[in-house]
């Protein structure tokens, strides 16, 4: 890839500072993207990567003092109007679609084209078609939202971007919730837009995305510029020290015995369904102190079958068997009775409560039964609970009174983790447990599931990312189309390898 | 305040990835900045109506007669924060105070049995909360609808059960409820009725924090579906809310009757529920739940209860109550979110 082929960047952001009450994000920030190269933004969570994009958005207003030029030229971004006018187009992690509307409706909301004051449907539709056929998308204008794919939904925001003629697109952790096919899929279609000569920023914490789109990486640390590489200066060890700013020793920690699979059986689940919706009969066995990866593709039913498990969903029929005694699950509240508790993987939208506190947040599963008679709240095993979760899963909060809202990715998903483990759980499923949380974060969690199977616990760990579950896990179930279609690691069992996991997961295996 | 009560009354500006988050004492002073929101603009109001009508504003008669009109709306508006708090809404509380003080003056009636009269009301708004609790937890109908139902439907059992006239009981038994006043000092006295609004408004300020279902109801309100998840039993916390706001309604309708020494099935009660609505929103809590206080809804209350009597005072007409009422509850709101801006969350 040429760099800087043209002298003047598509978009150069200078002395970029932000202040919220209390904390300064962003201090003296720059960054600079060529039309036709992706440019890699990293950082931790809470870096200040989110921050500077919100800013480009409109949706923030940067402190005085800073510039932004677009083509060499100054440009004021007031609000999120201004930023689509100057072809400034975001497509967060957080979808912002409108479920209930079809996707041409969607791509021209707010610029419904309209023929004697009716809305112009034919219009729309040949629009919406033309970017689709651009974009090669499997759907057609008329095609709802709603039961629409993750990937799917993407692909349509990136076509109301297009659409708008963007000439900077950001993309922000865009395959957190993709499967390893539908990255592919995306990847083609951000080198394809490169060689169209839009301006890409790529958000993401995965290193060999990075390696693999980036022309160039800036790094962000505690709401500053670190630096940039380029292609050639690209390494992993360079960058974790960009990131972090030390170097990390080891990633994943195994100190547990990898073999506790040998152990009693903790968790027995037979032919647990949903009636074949989502999950088809599924069986497996879970050993005290063992470490067991559910991995698959993202809709091969996994979260669906965890959720089965924890009485979240009605299940159709199965059978669930904790510690040999046969158990009714019908609701959340009968698994957490017997010790079996469910990390989510939308941490935002069904775990945390955004608005209370993190100690509140954090003791949420255990008020009730520390409660004093009548229902008194005891504040005393409250605040003990919440001092404990921090200092031992070290988060980053001023106080347990902060509003977890308030706290980075990484911080947040620790305050939830927290309230599972106060309950003191036999069994824990963690589905997606580091998920749009950071590197130092990351390494954390992986301790912490290190040392509950150390404990004796049995830990489900549900992944998208390869990487981790072969980094974490003692034993891999995959599945595939709402069933388990294979079985690697364990005793006697085929190693955990990419490939193993890759096999059963696309159905090549036997 | 104290560290757990912090939760719902702050609602800052979200970071998007400020790190740490708020200090403990920034977080504190928004807090009381949140939970006195509206207390300047009634400070304002009440010094203004004191000069616009010849100081007579601010004496212990009239502030008297300030808390006995605040006192019902307030005790209605207890009930609303509940129901609000978990992202509801109760449109039956007027009909169900003008059922339940049906029930208190027919029971009232009752020859050496008179004071039957209470416990009869508070059961009937009881049990009319129950059926709206019930309906909106189990048959997982919308709240607004529900309530906008039993609005009409109650409304027309309290008319039958005086057969469409008034009930009069010229010798009502507790009548002290509605008329009484307590000397708290020498040449202080505060009605009965602000002592049983005061009360309502503790009791609810003790449950909502400092007991487990107090924190389950901003849980609930703040995220139904992680709340599930985390073992709340949703149902229970609906259906205990609608309960509270249909009793304390029924206890409306004791204060109500007190007072008139008669029920209307009727006319008691008329829109009674936007008042209370109105006192909620004014306190700051949010429409969509998870946020908001009690004490809000007293201030909310008294809000409108100075604004009723002030502008009688100044010798506004009534039909000029109305519209200055409703402008300035829209531009209270509307302050208040110029000055927490960043917080749009209602």
């Amino acid at each position: 890839m040429t760099l800087e082929p043209d002298p003047v960047p598509r978009l150069e952001m200078r002395g970029i500072s932000k202040t919220f009450p209390g904390v300064k994000a962003l201090n003296d920030v720059k960054l600079k993207a060529w039309g036709g190269e992706v440019l890699a933004l990293m950082g931790e969570n809470g870096a200040g990567k989110s921050t500077l994009m919100k800013i480009l958005s409109g949706a923030y207003q940067a402190d005085a003092g800073g510039t932004l030029l677009i083509d060499g030229k100054p440009v004021a971004i007031t609000d999120p109007i201004a930023a689509k006018r100057h072809g400034i187009s975001i497509i967060y992690q957080e979808l912002a679609l409108a479920p209930n509307l079809t996707v041409a409706e969607n791509i021209y909301l707010g610029i419904e084209p309209s023929r004697r004051g009716q809305i112009d449907r034919p219009a729309m539709r040949t629009g919406c078609q033309a970017v689709l056929n651009r974009l090669g998308a499997p759907f057609t204008p008329d095609t709802v939202v709603s039961g629409m794919s993750i990937a799917e939904q993407q692909l349509v925001e990136i076509a109301r971007a297009l659409h708008t003629n963007s000439k900077i697109l950001v993309l922000d952790e865009p395959t957190t919730a993709l499967s390893s096919r539908e990255t592919d899929r995306l990847f083609a279609l951000v080198r394809q837009l490169r060689a169209e000569g839009i301006a890409l920023i790529y958000i993401s914490h995965r290193m060999a995305e990075v390696y693999e789109l980036a022309d160039r990486v800036s790094v962000l640390r505690d709401g500053s510029y670190v630096g940039t590489l380029t292609r050639e200066e690209l390494s992993a060890e360079a960058l974790v020290k960009m990131m972090v700013g030390r170097d990390l020793s080891s990633f994943y920690t195994k100190t547990h015995d990898p073999h506790g699979s040998r152990g009693p059986v903790l968790l027995e689940v037979r032919g647990i369904t949903d009636g074949g919706r989502r999950v088809r009969p599924c069986s497996l066995r879970l050993h005290q102190g063992e470490v067991l990866g559910i991995a698959g593709l993202v809709g091969s039913g996994r979260t669906e079958l965890a959720r089965l498990i924890y009485g979240a969903d009605g299940k159709a029929g199965g059978e669930v068997i904790l510690a040999g005694n046969s158990v009714a699950i019908n609701a959340p509240e009968d698994a957490l009775k017997v010790g079996l508790a469910y990390l989510t993987e939308d941490r935002k939208g069904l775990g945390l409560f955004l608005d209370l506190s993190c100690g509140t947040n954090i003791n949420l599963g255990v008020i009730g039964s520390d409660a004093r008679a009548g229902g008194i709240l005891d504040r005393a095993a409250w605040r003990r609970r919440a001092a404990r979760a921090f200092e031992s899963l070290r988060i980053r909060a001023a106080s347990p009174q902060v509003i977890v809202g308030s706290l980075s990715g990484g911080n947040q998903q620790k305050v939830l983790l927290s309230r599972w483990l106060e309950i003191g759980p036999k069994v824990l499923i963690l589905d997606e447990p580091t998920r749009g949380v950071d590197i130092g974060a990351k390494s954390e969690i992986y301790r912490i599931i290190d040392e509950l199977a150390k404990r004796d616990i049995g830990v489900i760990v549900i992944s998208s990312e390869l990487p981790e579950i072969i980094g974490v896990c003692d034993r891999v179930l995959v599945m595939r189309e709402g069933q388990i279609a294979g079985e690697v690691g364990g005793p006697g069992g085929a190693p955990i390898t990419q490939e193993n996991i890759m096999a059963f997961g696309a159905g090549m295996a036997a | 305040m104290s560290d757990i009560s912090e939760d719902s009354t702050a609602a800052g500006p979200t970071q998007p990835s400020g790190g740490a988050g708020l200090s403990a004492r920034q977080l504190q002073v928004r807090s009381i900045v949140q939970a006195l929101g509206m207390l300047p603009v009634l400070f304002i109001l009440a010094i203004a109506f004191h000069y616009l009508g010849d100081e007579r504003f601010l004496t212990p008669q009239n502030l008297s007669i300030v808390a006995q009109q605040a006192a019902i709306n307030t005790v209605l508006g207890a009930g609303m924060t509940f129901v609000i708090l978990t992202g509801g809404i109760d449109l039956s509380v007027g009909s169900i105070l003008a059922a339940s003080a049906m029930s208190a003056l027919i029971f009232s009636l009752l020859p050496g049995w008179g004071m039957l009269g209470i416990p009869a009301a508070l059961l009937t708004g009881l049990g009319f909360g129950l059926i709206n609790g019930s309906l909106i937890a189990f048959g997982k109908l919308p709240p607004f609808i529900v309530t906008l139902g039993s609005l009409t439907a109650v409304r027309g059992l309290a008319r039958l059960m005086g057969n469409d006239a008034t009930i009069f009981n010229p010798d009502l038994p507790f009548a002290f409820i509605g008329n009484a006043a307590i000397t708290i000092a020498p040449g202080v006295r505060v009605p009965v009725l602000a002592v049983i609004a005061i009360v309502v408004i503790l009791i609810s300020w003790y449950v909502l924090r400092r007991t487990v279902l107090g924190i389950w109801i901003y849980a609930v309100g703040g995220n139904p579906a992680a709340a599930r998840l985390s073992g709340i039993k949703v149902w229970r916390i609906l259906l205990f809310v609608y309960s509270v706001s249909g009793m304390l309604a029924g206890l409306g309708g004791v204060m109500s009757a007190a007072r008139l020494f008669a029920a209307n099935g009727l006319q008691l009660g008329q829109s009674y529920e936007l008042d209370a609505i109105a006192a909620v929103i004014l306190g700051g809590t949010s429409f969509v739940g998870g946020i908001g206080s009690i004490w809000g809804t007293l201030i909310g209350a008294l809000i409108i209860a100075v604004l009723s009597n002030g502008l009688t005072l100044v010798g506004v007409s009534d039909i000029w109550q109305f519209i200055v009422k409703g402008l300035v509850i829209i531009g209270a709101v509307a302050l208040d979110r110029v000055r927490l801006q960043g917080s749009a969350r209602t």
